[in-house]
């Protein structure tokens, strides 16, 4: 049994309406715990307010030096002691998920009895870089929990000036869009630069995502400095029974309308079968007795919508692999921006492959940490150097995939063209 | 410091233990998907296999009851297993389909709303509010919980013209991240700075360098070595806040709420998208937000009564173009609309396309 409830007339207005309430949550472990009745003191406080009062600290545990968000109530009164002094040390442990986000209950059940007995036994799953948030502990309690957490396999995750902890889409456990083994290339990476996790010394934050398709689902293009999205390289797969189910299902006019007209590239067109064309770089499927869709796969760009629209009836090709893009990043401090092409393609499916693929992100790790400024994000170094210093520090050949659209200014010196030239033939004579 | 266990850097967990057996086995090897209905979907494997999963929402910030009585669900109805999505849905993956409906059943009675799947409004992405945030100018978990109470049964149809991600962010830096609408603190006075304290917390040339339009500049104030901002050039992002808490951003009067709309991460059809803003001003109006309720939910009936099947809001904004967008949601278009930050010239309309 806890202490007594302080009044919270405004936390309570959330505990009414049809979406799970963590208001209700948060008051079940007051019920228990007095971290959580002067939580609740706090945050009502701030509902009252508008303001917040938490600031940070030192607080870590033995060997790493990130990991934990530490949090101090800044709400004293006139003789400086804690007006909610039970929520006065109230720090977060992120701890880094199973790749993909798959628990069973066992794992879960566990977590929620570690926090029982150390923290406020409030977990967030999960944070917006991916980690399961326990929230709640006092400094004291910060190491015995970590302790126990570790013996369960579970590792600390990333905070401050280091490596993140990243995310990759359910994929290949769930998903016929999957274009390479998401879980393999996010553990190899983390895993292998995981010191850079644990001791904070990049100029600033560094996240990982990986992608199985371009439909990107863990958003890696904007919320990470290096994104791994799957994508195939050959023709698009058909599956005739599939394309006709769609079209007795759906109809003609659909067809056109959801898939055909909304080919971002025109790659696609419908035929009656007399006129249908031929060549290598066609997928060709009957969607009744009359009519087959054509996809012209040198004009697609991989944007997967006809795909999404009729599943099973249209799969990525079977030369798969990934793009590499890099610099995605939020608002601080030059604007969002989005990542770009630094590898149009690679296989990622073989032991060398993905010792490949850690080559690049271990190189990209150095460079970033080399050359960009304190608190600078690798889009705004790349911004900020431009790209092509940025690939020739990675020793990456230029390629026309990289861009929208070349240069149209003419504001830059180029006494060496002859000498590109050169290298772009012998590019193209070792293609 | 004997007593200190040294770590196990063990890194990522391998997924493959914690996975549903059905998906282990089945790894890299699914052929077809489905939606039968919302909050479900099917698989379907090379070998024959099929798994449906059925999706619910939660609050993500979780107490130890409500995780325990999710275990309870799982070991009774999926398995033991289960996967989080990166909007906190929980999804339990079903080898029988006649277990769909009782598990619904029991989600919906424990207040579990079962949907997320398709075309729905998702669970919002979001932050730490002042539940646990250092910087934030309102809360999180208190806007989510308001707007999908509002937005609830777009959750549970699924019945908009294509996917709706939403996300909130308590400050400019926009922890939320990119959406097709974003709710987004938008700050509109100079910090506040209690000089008596900056010398002794704040290293002065970071908090310098932190500024995006180079506007703080080092000053004594009574005596004191201090930092001042140039108020005409400030443009309130509060990046300097969280280097030097005594320059106060937030303000419970003057700190507004921003939408933000057209954002996209997937490559379909259209390149991805940054959101764009299209409303401001709103009252931090706590504990329920409804001025930025009613701007959201008129958008997203303007856009489910306008768009065509799988145009995103972005997608749908490219067609009917922006003053339609204005006109159609009846919100105003101002100066403020029209960027001026760095490479601002790309956005304007440099054609004569426009609609009549």
């Amino acid at each position: 049994m806890a202490k007594k409830l302080h009044d919270t007339p405004l936390l309570d207005q959330l505990e009414s309406g049809p979406w799970p309430s963590f208001v209700t949550g948060l008051k079940r472990e007051a019920a228990k715990k007095d971290i959580m009745v002067d939580l609740l003191g706090q945050l009502e406080e701030s509902y009252k307010t508008k303001k917040g009062f938490w600031k940070g600290g030192t607080v870590g545990v033995f060997g790493y030096g990130g990991g934990v968000i530490p949090r101090f109530t800044e709400l004293k009164g006139a003789d400086e002691k804690p007006l909610f002094p039970d929520a006065a040390e109230f720090h977060t442990l992120r701890i880094q998920p199973p790749a993909g986000m798959h628990y069973d209950t066992a794992t879960l059940r566990k977590f929620a009895d570690i926090w029982d007995k150390y923290g406020s036994g409030l977990i967030g799953l999960h944070g917006q870089s991916g980690d399961i948030m326990l929230q709640g502990c006092s400094t004291a309690n910060v190491q015995p929990a970590w302790e126990e957490i570790n013996a369960m396999g579970f590792d600390m995750g990333g905070a401050g000036p280091a490596l993140r902890t990243s995310m990759s889409c359910v994929g290949a456990a769930r998903c016929e869009m999957s274009c390479y083994d998401e879980a393999r290339a996010l553990r190899t990476i983390i895993n292998a630069n995981i010191d850079d996790m644990h001791r904070p010394a990049l100029p600033y934050k560094f996240k990982f995502k990986f992608s199985g398709c371009p439909n990107d689902c863990v958003n890696s293009i904007q919320r990470s400095d290096m994104a791994t999205i799957g994508t195939w390289r050959d023709n698009i797969q058909v599956n005739e029974q599939q394309a006709r189910d769609y079209m007795k299902g759906h109809g003609m006019d659909k067809l056109v309308n959801d898939v055909i007209s909304k080919c971002p590239t025109r790659a696609i067109t419908l035929r009656n079968k007399a006129d249908a064309v031929s060549g290598d770089s066609v997928s060709t499927v009957a969607v009744d007795d009359q009519h087959v869709m054509q996809i012209e796969n040198h004009d697609c760009v991989r944007c997967m919508h006809c795909l999404n629209v009729m599943p099973g009836a249209l799969l990525p090709g079977k030369d798969k692999g990934v793009t590499i893009l890099v610099g995605g990043k939020s608002v601080l401090k030059i604007g969002a921006t989005m990542g770009t092409v630094i590898i149009p393609f690679m296989k990622l499916e073989s032991d060398e492959d993905f010792e490949k693929i850690n080559d690049l992100s271990r190189n990209i790790i150095d460079f970033f940490a080399e050359n960009a400024l304190e608190h600078e994000r690798t889009g705004e170094m790349i911004d900020r150097i431009g790209l092509v210093n940025f690939l020739e520090g990675l020793d990456i050949d230029v390629d026309p995939n990289m861009i929208n659209h070349p240069r149209a200014n003419p504001y830059v010196r180029m006494d060496d063209w002859d000498e590109e030239v050169e290298k772009a033939n012998e590019r193209k004579a070792a293609a | 410091m004997a007593e200190l266990r040294a770590p196990d850097e063990c890194g990522v967990p391998d997924p493959m233990p914690f996975m549903h057996p059905a998906l282990r086995e089945n790894y890299g090897k699914w052929v077809f998907h489905s939606h039968p209905k919302p909050g479900v979907l099917y698989h379907r494997a090379e070998n024959g296999t099929e798994v449906w999963t059925v999706k619910f929402g939660t609050a993500r910030q979780l107490d130890g009851y409500t995780i325990r009585l999710i275990c309870d669900l799982a070991d009774k109805h999926a398995d033991g297993h289960m996967r989080f999505t990166a909007r906190s849905n929980v999804e339990f993956m079903l080898t029988d389909e006649s277990k769909i409906e009782p598990l619904i059943k029991e989600l919906n009675s424990h207040g579990f709303p079962v949907g997320g799947t398709a075309n729905s409004v998702s669970m919002i992405s979001h932050t730490q509010g002042f539940l646990h945030c250092d910087i934030p100018g309102t809360d999180a978990s208190g806007v989510v919980k308001a707007l999908m109470d509002e937005l609830h049964e777009e959750f549970i149809k699924c019945e908009m013209p294509n996917r709706v991600k939403l996300s909130t962010s308590c400050c400019e830096i926009n922890c939320g991240g990119q959406a097709d609408i974003a709710i987004i603190m938008q700050h509109t006075k100079p910090p506040k700075i209690n000089h008596d304290l900056v010398a002794n917390v704040c290293e002065r040339p970071t908090v310098v360098a932190r500024c995006p339009v180079a506007a703080i500049r080092p000053a004594l104030v009574n005596g004191k070595p201090s930092l001042e901002v140039d108020e005409k050039k400030c443009i309130c992002c509060g990046a300097c806040f969280p280097p030097c808490p005594p320059m106060q951003i937030n303000d419970p009067e003057h700190s507004k709420i921003a939408i933000w709309v057209g954002g996209k991460n997937s490559n379909a059809r259209s390149k991805p998208t940054f959101h764009k803003l299209v409303a401001s001003g709103l009252p931090n109006n706590l504990p329920r937000w409804p001025e930025v309720a009613a701007v959201v939910k008129k958008i997203l009936s303007v856009y489910k009564a306008d768009a065509q099947p799988w145009e995103r809001i972005g997608d749908w904004i490219d067609r009917i173009g922006w003053p339609r967008f204005f006109e159609k949601t009846g919100l105003p278009f101002t100066k403020y609309h029209i960027d001026d930050w760095r490479g601002a010239r790309a956005t304007l309309n440099a054609s004569t396309h426009i609609r009549f």
